[in-house]
């Protein structure tokens, strides 16, 4: 049967083919889809993870215990499980393991663009990277394959625009006759102890060499033979991009990435006059194809930085002066000067009466990944730093470090309930231990939100919907040694001024906790929508004092010859309060 | 049509039902027996950010971007998300658009003002502009909230697909409590 499928869902159902058992992910673009499809197969245990580490920790006892095991994570996530990775690459496995990471060229939205190919070769573990959502079904049930035939685990490398573009896939029935898991001790290979590691190495590097031999044969590595002057080896998205631009060239389409099938790309070098790499972000392939001695152009003419498309391929290929590519007709259309449309935080958010205090209060904000980070857009302009998931609360304890006692107190991170489970509560560890003065803000929403409101440990549900215990975040505060730990309601910004101004004024280590819920949790009772506010139109002097907060809800409405007025679209706001609160004039009222 | 692959554009803003129109569309040229891929970028853009999604069909679809310059049809979903993206869009090429303004930030904010002439500047570079005033024929339907239906019916008269396959679509896709208002939007959409 045929169905139109994202390469997220199509990586999920081919878990489904493949007789997966168990699947285990942390949120993150552009990733975040697929756990949120394998919860469609009752025969796959799926569930999100603390964090990537502890994802692909669970994948492994589930492949250890004979289960095919998927973990799921976006590229900056391969950073935080990198620990166990390595030492998988060395026990290799028992059921099938695959993990997949969703790279992000371009950086739609990530912090920075790592290119995950070389995760590949320095964990020493071999990578396929499909080209559309068929060729997702189809690798992940081959990545399953291969990792129990090598005793492997192996990558699954997708970019945004494979995970979340859509084409037609053919399904088919899920494998039957696998083994029943089981537990089998075996610790000469599970063990790795320097005694036994030492054991285990030479055999992951003659696995590689196998693998690279195997290669040359794998129907994923495809030969496609036209005109022969010249010749583009290529992988993902960037083989569709080419076969677009350059429909009559020869391409080596290479379905595994890692490591790569020396004696083909031989093959494929001796029959074409001029050999090209379209590679996007690194030159990994590149550069391992010239230390092979072969003569190739790829970053010499391409951008190392950004995604690739059709356009930026011919143009590329056109400035080098190589003919080939058919030529787009250029639009005639004038691009428009118009206002920017940049991303906002929701109407009723309860992060924004927070970032409007700081901005008051000029708190210096180290900030952390999720929906708050866009508390750094003016109007809230109320973000100072912000580099990877958990980092906020060390950057805190590192500021404090170093500046003037009387500037320490300015000090505030922030963080969301799901980014201090993930990895911030390490931090906070250490900002008790070290006794930093800083204060620290955890945002608690109840829900991983920026993602698309996935559910975490403090949130009292999984990812399944069942019912389950919710961490108590002030008591785990105070388990780790906090002394003072301060509730707070953020629509109530007098309150939230007083304890934020308190907590920051202390020379001790201090914990402040938010406790209004996303708006866009859809689980009843959670959200209910207030009463919708109005402004008087006799009231408002025009101050703008309300538009301080950035709220989509609030429009300013410039008046015709006298000054202008502000207004609530009433099919956006929530009730929340908070414009209400910043009007001198009383002019913001519930409306009637 | 480039190549007999015929590039279809669709834009507005994230909240804006981008998606599922666009999953509409993919569902019927699928059913009407052609390839069919499709490309969005969504995360970030949930948050009210400006919204693009691309798709495309013929015999044999490779890239699932349309190239810059080759759209056939622009497909609107908000007047300034419209205007933002005609450098897409081929020279020829047809512009259905909805009648709808939203503020985005710096607007609210009254920092700068929403565009003017947009209408006009559109017709002038691509004279094939259909303007469809969708919430008022949504709301004749039953539902102001079908808008995008009217909008899908008209794009749908542009394009040479059966409308059995449309309806099948529509049948598919949208919730079955909804579906009648919806196929009455869409068959309002197509008459225009």
């Amino acid at each position: 049967m045929k169905e139109i499928l994202s390469g997220n869902e199509a990586i999920a159902r081919g878990a489904y083919e493949a007789g997966c058992r168990v699947a285990c992910a942390y949120p993150g673009t552009p990733s975040t889809e697929i756990l949120e499809n394998t919860i469609n197969y009752k025969e796959i245990n799926s569930s999100w993870a603390p964090n990537e580490k502890v994802a692909l920790e669970v994948a492994i006892g589930a492949s250890f215990g004979g289960g095919r095991a998927l973990c799921t994570m976006k590229h900056v996530g391969v950073n935080v499980a990198a620990d166990p990775l390595f030492t998988l690459s060395y026990t290799g496995v028992n059921g099938g393991l695959v993990l997949v990471t969703a790279d992000d060229p371009e950086m739609h939205s990530s912090q920075n663009e790592q290119d995950n190919r070389n995760y590949a070769k320095f964990a020493k573990v071999p990578m396929l990277e499909p080209s559309d959502s068929e060729e997702c079904l189809q690798f992940t049930r081959l990545a399953f394959e291969l990792s129990e035939q090598y005793d492997t685990p192996v990558m699954l490398r997708t970019t945004t625009r494979i995970s979340h573009s859509k084409s037609v896939v053919e399904l088919a029935e899920p494998v039957t006759g696998l083994p029943q898991p089981q537990l089998v001790r075996n610790a000469a290979k599970l063990v790795m102890l320097p005694g036994n590691a030492r054991v285990r190495h030479p055999l992951v590097e003659e696995r590689m060499s196998k693998l690279a031999e195997a290669g040359a044969s794998m129907a994923i590595n495809r030969l496609e033979l036209r005109d022969t002057s010249i010749g583009i080896i290529t992988s993902g998205a960037c083989y569709q991009y080419v076969r677009e631009v350059f429909p009559e060239a020869s391409t080596l389409k290479l379905g595994m990435v890692h490591p790569l099938p020396q004696t083909l790309i031989r093959d494929f070098a001796s029959r074409v006059e001029r050999l090209f790499v379209v590679e996007e972000l690194d030159p990994f392939i590149e550069d391992q194809v010239k230390a092979m001695g072969l003569a190739i152009t790829g970053k010499e003419i391409l951008p190392i930085c950004g995604e690739l498309t059709p356009e930026r391929i011919q143009k590329a290929f056109a400035a080098a002066g190589i003919q080939g590519a058919i030529v787009a007709s250029s639009s005639t259309a004038e691009p428009a000067k118009l206002p920017p449309r940049p991303p906002n935080m929701c109407p009723g958010c309860p992060h924004r009466g927070v970032f409007y205090t700081l901005n008051q209060l000029k708190a210096y904000v180290t900030g952390d990944i999720g929906c708050y980070t866009l508390g750094f857009m003016p109007p809230l302009s109320a973000m100072d730093t912000c580099v990877c998931m958990g980092a906020s609360v060390g950057m805190a304890t590192g500021v404090t470090k170093v500046v003037s006692s009387e500037e320490q107190k300015k000090v505030v991170a922030v963080i969301g309930d799901s980014t201090f489970l993930h990895t911030g509560i390490n931090g906070l560890m250490d900002m008790v231990y070290n006794q930093s003065p800083a204060t620290l803000i955890i945002l608690d929403n109840r829900i991983t939100a920026m993602t698309g409101r996935q559910d975490n440990p403090a949130s009292g549900f999984t990812l399944m919907d069942d019912p389950t215990h919710r961490v108590d975040l002030p008591l785990l505060c105070k388990a780790v040694g906090v002394q003072h730990i301060r509730l707070i309601d953020p629509f109530d910004l007098e309150q939230t001024r007083k304890v934020i101004q308190e907590e920051m004024n202390r020379p001790e280590p201090s914990v402040i906790i938010t406790d209004k819920p996303c708006v866009l949790i859809k689980r009843e009772g959670v959200f209910e929508k207030g009463i919708v506010l109005e402004v008087d139109e006799e009231g408002c002097v025009g101050c703008r004092a309300c538009l301080k907060i950035g709220c989509p809800a609030i429009e300013w409405r410039p008046g015709e010859g006298q000054r202008g007025k502000a207004y609530i679209e009433p099919l956006l706001c929530t009730g929340c309060d908070v414009c209400r609160q910043l009007c001198k004039f009383n002019a913001i009222g519930r409306s009637k | 049509m480039s190549g007999g692959i015929t590039n279809i554009l669709l834009v507005g803003v994230g909240g804006q039902g981008i998606l599922l129109a666009s999953e509409i569309l993919s569902e019927t040229f699928m059913l009407a027996g052609f390839d069919v891929k499709k490309s969005e970028i969504h995360g970030m853009s949930q948050r009210g950010g400006s919204v693009v999604s691309h798709v495309r069909y013929g015999k044999e679809v490779f890239s699932p971007i349309v190239p810059e310059g080759q759209g056939d049809i622009l497909f609107g979903f908000e007047l300034m998300e419209t205007s933002r993206y005609l450098s897409l869009l081929k020279p020829g090429g047809t512009v259905v658009a909805n009648d709808l303004r939203i503020a985005s930030p710096s607007i609210l904010m009254g920092k700068e003002s929403y565009p003017e002439g947009l209408v006009e500047g559109i017709r002038e570079q691509f004279p094939d502009f259909l303007l469809v005033d969708g919430h008022k024929l949504a709301s004749e339907a039953g539902n102001a909230r079908a808008a995008n239906t009217v909008l899908l019916g008209a794009v749908s008269k542009r394009l040479d697909i059966d409308e059995k396959f449309w309806l099948e679509a529509l049948q598919k896709m949208v919730p079955p409590k909804a579906l009648e208002i919806n196929r009455k939007a869409f068959l309002m959409g197509r008459s225009l």
